[in-house]
């Protein structure tokens, strides 16, 4: 085989793995949809947010310093002390569950019964405030993300499939961050599912799913369900933001990565895990591969954006409802 | 009742406005945002230079110096909004800090009578002063900046470049796609094979064009980024291990924010630069002094001394040795945004007057004329260096290859006049 047929499946390969990152922040926007029908327009904020969050804490960064000097005259802006990685976790997770209590307490509890589409405002509101809120608390500098995920090509694949091409061929190329993330995610959708599965919250959360009514009928608590839902949104908008984030530093771009999230949830549904891994792996591997192959060849490159909506859309011309979608009948 | 408060309103808004003798720079800024990073110590620079005029020598020429901030966001809309809204306070001359803005506000500005400085930014050819009366944007532009980029090479391979490979890795935008035609232009003449990588906005995901990088290996890559885009180029280099001091980025691509998330990796960047970095000069004193001490920094005051910040000074302190000639120029103090043009149009910055100012080789030489807006184009290559985490320039400030720049700048202007039916002044 030649040179370029390697160098092809390495993009392939890097597809998958660019797949399982736009998955990540997928999963986030599914997990809330399921549950409450809401098209929740803040998850890439909350990304932000809890990335923001997290490298904060670790620099032991004071909350709303700015705030406090402007208001009192005083010139703090750190405690002096660097939180351990996983006591910081700890913490971020408890914030994005305090964040998730108060979007249910004063937002959603008083939209109960309203049309998904003040729902949806409803969430784009939250965005813009979050970003603000965030701004406020932790300052808009764009933060060094070091947890001690490694970076850089993995040297061990590199040199043990550099023989494959001849000598025009140096090996695949995957980032250990990729490979991280990749794992990462494995472990999040298995524990979704066993927590959906097996757990009496799970499944209380899947009864919700399925009819709000019914649950209630039953005693499911729908505040409890909503906050736990977001809570976990929240979680996995933390995993999203501490990937995308560790790439870049942790800054406000980074909401933005809920562009790249779109057309996985068109492909793989509004409704499934499954299906925003799967639809993030053909949506990664699908533009990388069409940039490598026509892209940068024959149109000059950059199509890796507007590609992955054209995929996204055959999808929906074929299948409206996405690959693992619920296909939604009424009758009149 | 009401009267009550509507007299208050009203006298608020007159305590709130400017007296008419205040020289009034509006800064166009963007605090918040995805591009906050880069906006906030340009803003504070430029703030604190004139809080320091102010300060120290009662302003310029006797008159208060008074910086209308206005956030943009760094969005062409917001940015047109904020020029309306302030425009007519008196403003001398406009820094839109954006190219989109800029484009927007040529048009504008010539109609007001407002001069616009883009320093290193926005649209190249209003160098040409025939044709861009009220546009500047000494001290260099982005097609000098190409050139420069090209000369470094040069100088690196003693003056033969021939067959090597230049990728240009480049925001695919107005602004990113700039140097392309003078690149192109220097191709032919010294042989080197151009490839062009374009990196939709934000910049966020970049593994093809590194995994093309990798593949292809170019002997140099130079960046044309801005945003989130640099720092996930300068890993995704590291990443790949591609050799950090044949990177070049644009002085868009050239402040601590860029290197410092790759950390260690960053080492040996280089990065375009048309000023001096760090605060080693005797001006941070005179800050620190009147400034900083009185606690009239501009925003957190954490900010000084880094790259950006040095550029907005060094924006204000060319926006008030320009209304200081244009004072000289018209014998009065109380100078209009006619007469600041004038002043732009008749600035000259030497080594002797940089010395005076505290900023002795701050920046090039360099003056302006009715004829040309842009200067001289000298431009200097900084290097990062990760370990003290600090940028320092390995070059003196070089000249462009004007004998390629020039024809590009009279063509492109000559298509503005005649698409705008302007006649060229000068004469």
């Amino acid at each position: 085989m030649s040179a370029d047929f390697y160098y092809g499946v390495e993009v392939f390969l890097n597809g998958l793995m660019a797949g399982v990152l736009y998955a990540l922040v997928a999963l986030g926007f599914v997990l809330i949809y399921k549950a409450s029908g809401i098209f929740n327009y803040a998850q890439g904020v909350m990304a932000l947010f809890a990335a923001l969050t997290l490298a904060s804490i670790i620099e032991g960064q004071v909350p709303f310093a700015r705030l406090i000097n402007a208001t009192f005259g005083t010139e703090i802006h750190d405690f002096g002390w660097r939180v351990p990685v996983l006591l910081a976790i700890v913490l971020s997770i408890g914030v994005m569950v305090a964040f998730a209590w108060l979007v249910q307490r004063l937002v959603f509890r008083h939209l109960v019964g309203q049309a998904p589409i003040i729902l949806f405002m409803a969430t784009i509101g939250l965005a813009y405030f979050l970003e603000g809120f965030g701004d406020l608390m932790w300052g808009s500098e764009i933060k060094t993300l070091d947890i001690g995920i490694p970076q850089g090509g993995n040297r061990w694949i590199e040199e043990h499939s550099a023989f494959l091409g001849g000598d025009d061929f140096y090996g695949f190329f995957i980032d250990n961050l990729d490979i991280v993330a990749a794992l990462v995610a494995a472990v999040l959708v298995a524990g979704l599912v066993a927590f959906a599965q097996y757990s009496k919250q799970g499944r209380a959360m899947r009864a919700v799913a399925d009819d709000h009514q019914a649950a209630l009928s039953v005693g499911i608590s729908l505040d409890f369900i909503w906050v736990l839902v977001w809570s976990l949104a929240g979680f996995v908008a933390l995993v999203a933001g501490v990937m995308w984030g560790a790439k870049s530093g942790v800054q406000f771009s980074l909401s933005l990565i809920a562009l790249k999230a779109l057309p996985v949830l068109m492909l793989g549904g509004f409704t499934s895990i499954p299906g925003a891994i799967v639809g993030g792996l053909i949506i990664g591997v699908g533009e990388k591969l069409f940039e490598y192959l026509v892209g940068a060849p024959y149109l000059g490159g950059a199509t890796e954006n507007w590609f992955a909506y054209v995929v996204a859309l055959l999808f929906l011309v074929f299948r409206p409802q996405g690959l693992f979608g619920e296909k939604i009948i009424e009758r009149v | 009742m009401k009267k009550r408060l509507a007299m208050m309103a009203l006298g608020a808004a007159l305590l709130a406005g400017p007296a008419m003798a205040d020289l009034v720079f509006p800064s166009l800024s963007y605090r918040t945002g995805p591009y906050a990073p880069g906006g906030i110590p340009f803003a504070d620079g430029y703030a604190d230079y004139f809080t320091l005029l102010n300060e120290r020598d009662g302003g310029i020429g006797g008159e208060k110096a008074k910086v209308i901030e206005c956030e943009t966001g760094y969005n062409t809309e917001k940015g047109v909004e904020c020029y309306e809204s302030t425009k007519g306070e008196g403003a001398l001359v406009y820094q839109p800090l954006s190219t989109g803005i800029t484009y927007q506000l040529i048009p504008k500005t010539a109609a007001d009578g407002i001069p616009m400085h883009t320093m290193g930014y926005g649209r190249t050819s209003a160098a040409n002063g025939k044709v861009f009366e009220w546009t500047f944007n000494y001290p260099t532009n982005y097609w000098y900046g190409a050139s420069i980029a090209i000369k470094h090479i040069l100088d690196l391979n003693g003056g033969d470049i021939k067959g090597k490979t230049i990728a240009l890795l480049y925001h695919n935008s107005a602004y990113g796609k700039e140097p392309i035609r003078t690149l192109q232009e220097l191709s032919k003449k010294h042989g080197f094979n151009l490839t062009l990588l374009p990196v939709d906005h934000p910049g966020q995901e970049q593994k093809s064009q590194w995994l093309q990088i990798r593949r292809e290996r170019p002997d140099y890559v130079l960046m044309w980024g801005w945003g989130v885009m640099n720092q996930v180029a300068i890993q995704e280099a590291a990443n790949i291990n591609y050799p950090m001091d044949h990177f070049i980025g644009i002085w868009w691509s050239a402040s601590e924010n860029d290197v410092l998330p790759a950390g260690a990796a960053a080492d040996g960047y280089k990065a375009l630069a048309f000023h001096n970095v760090g605060k080693n000069f005797p001006i941070y004193d005179d800050i620190q002094k009147y400034v900083v001490d009185k606690g009239l920094a501009a925003g957190n005051g954490d900010q000084i001394g880094t790259v950006l910040y040095n550029r907005g000074l060094y924006a204000a302190m060319l926006a008030a040795e320009a209304a200081k000639t244009a004072q000289e120029l018209h014998g009065t103090a109380q100078i209009t945004p006619a007469m600041m043009r004038d002043g732009m149009e008749h600035l000259e910055m030497t080594p002797e007057k940089m010395e005076a100012l505290g900023v002795p080789n701050f920046g090039p030489a360099f003056s302006v004329s009715c004829e040309n807006h842009g200067g001289n184009g000298l431009g200097a290559v900084a290097q990062w260096d990760a370990k003290s985490k600090s940028w320092s320039l390995i070059t003196d400030f070089m000249e462009p290859d004007q004998d390629v720049v020039q024809p590009l700048i009279e063509e492109d202007s000559a298509a503005y006049a005649a698409e705008n039916n302007i006649t060229p002044r000068c004469n």
